[in-house]
């Protein structure tokens, strides 16, 4: 005890001042900042968008609109110049100017370009065209010079009310369903994800299907999912990245792009060498940051891997019908054909350094499978890069005289009329089609295999997630195996050199132990000679 | 029989450092070329990046030392008894024949020894070195940035790298045999251990016999 005693006063000392202070300054004291360039990022990113205007106090949209047309009237009256602005862009031509080798100068789009989901917009556009930035886009005599053809409210309705109906070429719904347009005119703002999603969650027709790595979990998600957009994290938006000036979006798609520019890229935030490990940022020379950190795609809801189109058209007892596999997915409709989906994806690797070509309608084919786009780049080419993809795989009608891909007429409002979704008639359709646009038909027709290939860009991991050096540095399991341009360690081998050389280490061996051997056993003998 | 000693403090450090690197460098090296599967891709790389570096270290001092000290006279190739050492290793081993080359101090290594290390000195150890910097400086980071060496290919320096260790592997396995080969069967690990080896005297040189062989005839 009196041991203790000795130090009773050290042991208050402690107790009444010190403690007490300790956990003041801890209370006071601020987490310490993060200087890092990561920490600057998120800095930067966690601030939210204050709007300098609240658009319900101007006089301009204080009234009850009668059609959309008025509500970019309204916009345009103050914002005077942004009509021509989007005018300008791809969101509403659906069609630039690009340059591709061995074509030359093209004007090429979503307008005019065949995918590998819904196949083409013409002859298609009242469905289509919802997705269009503009009211009335039904056929080919839209008038694309009118800014109050021009919907702001799609990327701009922050009440998430707003809606453009199906089969109303971009028009909303109209009646009891139309929208309350007083009220979202007066919610306007920066774009949202809800905004860009609408649209490019829903590509090819519903929930994923076309992108893999761009659906509606996007919205709710966690940081498992996307590290940039999950709510427990920055929750960018879309256009945090995707920066727009003078309405014109960084970023391509590249089923209907061609040039290198105006790409949204990781390295814009991140720099080029962002890593810590030298080895690693010796990689980004000629690996994408999206190869490694990416590693799967269509986390949550699975995305359509293959579209079959030529099994479209049959009926049960005289109607379409629909089956679905035992998640509920369709796998079959009578409209479309057979589907196939998966989840949790790891994507395919091609080399491609920002630059495309497309099969065009007008180009014959000479191939069992064709390319619907086709990726340029090599190991050899500086510019190139190593990037994820999904490979959509499908079969797609062609005429069998003319050898080109078909435009199909899918969509009309009435039956009767050719549209393959409403008669089941391949025949009709194909003939619709192909006078919609002007190309000959020959009245034969039957299937060919194609592939598309979508480079993955989002559902970015966290960085614990991605790839290791095995992933690609190894032999079977390699996820560059079909990349074989170069030579990478660990997967790459030359049987010859690698058989010969373990044919000489054995015959080595062998021989050193065959002269130990003989030397044991002459050893033995000799010794039984001199006994 | 009288005790030398045969092999000094520095030659003994260089050889066993020596072997611990290359036996390192093989491990490692064929993981990388993933043949073998031990520590890991990432720490094999880290691993055999600074073995190499190790080694290179390690032979530039070594390099230092032949000169100073002459030893490198040891590697000067010569005929003489070129032949007589061959049919030992191949005829006279079994027969309990008598070492044709005597070990000395001033001349540690028979003639096919001499030949072997010659090369291994002068082609094969030079082989790994260069293609390996080339390895691993093809394209190299620099001050936040990545500079390169300008090769188009780094395939011929992987695969002459590949070729070079496959022959050191196999002289590491004829190596290793051949220490069985003194005058007893630990005489040679124990030389290289300690330093001293007991050598056959002048009186029973078998190099002279040989010599004298020809002129009976």
């Amino acid at each position: 005890m009196e041991y203790f005693e000795s130090f009773k006063k050290t042991i208050l000392f402690i107790l009444i001042i010190i403690f007490p202070l300790v956990i003041i300054s801890m209370v006071l004291s601020k987490s310490p900042e993060d200087k890092t360039e990561m920490g600057k990022l998120k800095e930067k990113y966690s601030e939210k968008h204050v709007a300098s205007v609240d658009h319900s106090k101007h006089k301009e949209l204080q009234k009850i609109f009668s059609s959309p047309h008025e509500v970019t009237a309204a916009c345009l009256s103050c914002h005077t110049e942004r009509g021509s602005e989007v005018m300008a862009t791809a969101h509403w031509n659906w069609e630039r100017e690009e340059y591709i080798k061995g074509r030359g100068i093209m004007y090429l789009g979503k307008k005019n370009i065949i995918n590998n989901f819904c196949t083409g917009i013409s002859s298609n556009e009242g469905t289509c065209n919802k997705c269009h930035a503009g009211y009335g886009w039904r056929d080919k005599n839209f008038d694309f010079k009118n800014p109050y053809n021009v919907d702001c409210l799609i990327c701009h309705d922050q009440t998430g009310t707003y809606e453009k109906a199906s089969g109303g070429a971009g028009y909303p719904p109209t009646g009891e369903k139309a929208p309350d347009y007083k009220k979202v005119a007066a919610s306007v703002g920066i774009p949202r994800k809800e905004n860009c999603g609408f649209c490019h969650f829903n590509g090819g027709g519903g929930n994923n299907v076309k992108h893999g790595d761009l659906e509606e979990a996007l919205l709710t998600c966690n940081k498992d999912v996307d590290i940039h957009m999950g709510k427990d994290g920055l929750d960018m938006s879309c256009v945090a990245c995707h920066e727009a000036n003078r309405h014109r979006l960084k970023g391509k798609y590249y089923a209907v792009s061609s040039m290198n520019r105006d790409r949204a890229r990781c390295e814009d935030c991140h720099g080029t060498y962002p890593h810590e490990n030298s080895k690693l940022n010796e990689h980004t020379v000629k690996v994408d940051c999206r190869t490694c950190h990416i590693p799967v795609y269509a986390k949550v809801n699975p995305t359509k891997m293959y579209w079959d189109w030529s099994t479209a058209g049959k009926r049960k007892n005289g109607l379409a019908y629909t089956e679905k596999d035992s998640t509920g997915k369709e796998v079959y409709l009578s409209i479309k054909g057979n589907f196939k989906w998966e989840r949790m994806v790891k994507p395919d690797y091609v080399w491609f350094n920002g630059t495309a070509n497309h099969h065009l309608i007008t180009d014959k084919i000479t191939t069992d499978t064709i390319n619907i786009n086709t990726l340029y780049g090599s190991y050899d080419d500086p510019a190139s890069k190593i990037v994820p993809v999904k490979i959509h795989r499908g079969k797609q009608p062609y005429d069998l005289v003319n050898k080109t891909l078909i435009q199909a007429k899918l969509w009309d409002t009435d039956t009767g009329k050719g549209a393959l979704w409403l008669d089941l008639d391949w025949e009709k359709s194909l003939v619709e089609g192909m006078k919609y646009i002007g190309m000959p038909y020959s009245g034969k027709y039957g299937f060919i295999n194609t592939r598309m290939y979508l480079p993955i860009s989002h559902m970015v991991s966290k960085h614990e997630e991605a790839l290791k050096c095995e992933d690609c540095h190894s032999r079977e399991k390699s996820r560059l195996k079909n990349l074989n341009d170069f030579y990478l360690p660990g997967k790459t081998h030359y049987a010859f050199i690698d058989s010969i050389g373990a044919w000489m280490l054995l015959l080595t061996f062998i021989g050193a132990l065959g002269h130990g051997l003989i030397r044991f056993l002459s050893y033995r003998k000799n010794k039984k000679q001199i006994s | 029989m009288k005790k030398v000693y045969i092999y000094k403090g520095f030659e003994r450090f260089w050889h066993w450092s020596q072997a611990m690197l290359i036996f390192l460098l093989a491990l490692t090296g064929f993981e990388i070329h993933n043949s073998i599967t031990l520590f890991g891709f990432e720490l094999a790389v880290t691993l055999h990046n600074t073995a190499a570096v190790s080694f290179i270290v390690l032979i530039i001092f070594t390099i230092f030392w032949h000169f100073t000290t002459g030893e490198w006279r040891q590697y000067i190739p010569t005929t003489k008894n070129l032949k007589a050492q061959f049919e030992y290793y191949i005829s006279g081993i079994f027969k309990n024949a008598p070492h044709p080359t005597r070990k000395t101090q001033l001349s540690k290594l028979n003639p096919l020894q001499r030949l072997v290390y010659l090369g291994l000195k002068v082609i094969f150890i030079p082989l790994m070195v260069i293609s390996g910097v080339l390895y691993m400086f093809y394209r190299y980071p620099v001050a936040g940035k990545v500079e390169s060496l300008g090769f188009s290919s780094v395939t011929p320096i992987a695969v002459l790298h590949t070729i070079g260790a496959f022959i050191l592997l196999a002289f590491v396995i004829v190596h290793l045999y051949l220490i069985t080969t003194g005058q007893t069967i630990t005489s040679n690990l124990k030389a290289m251990l300690t330093g001293w080896e007991e050598l056959e005297e002048e009186h029973n040189d078998p190099k002279e016999k040989e010599e004298k062989k020809p002129s009976h005839e």
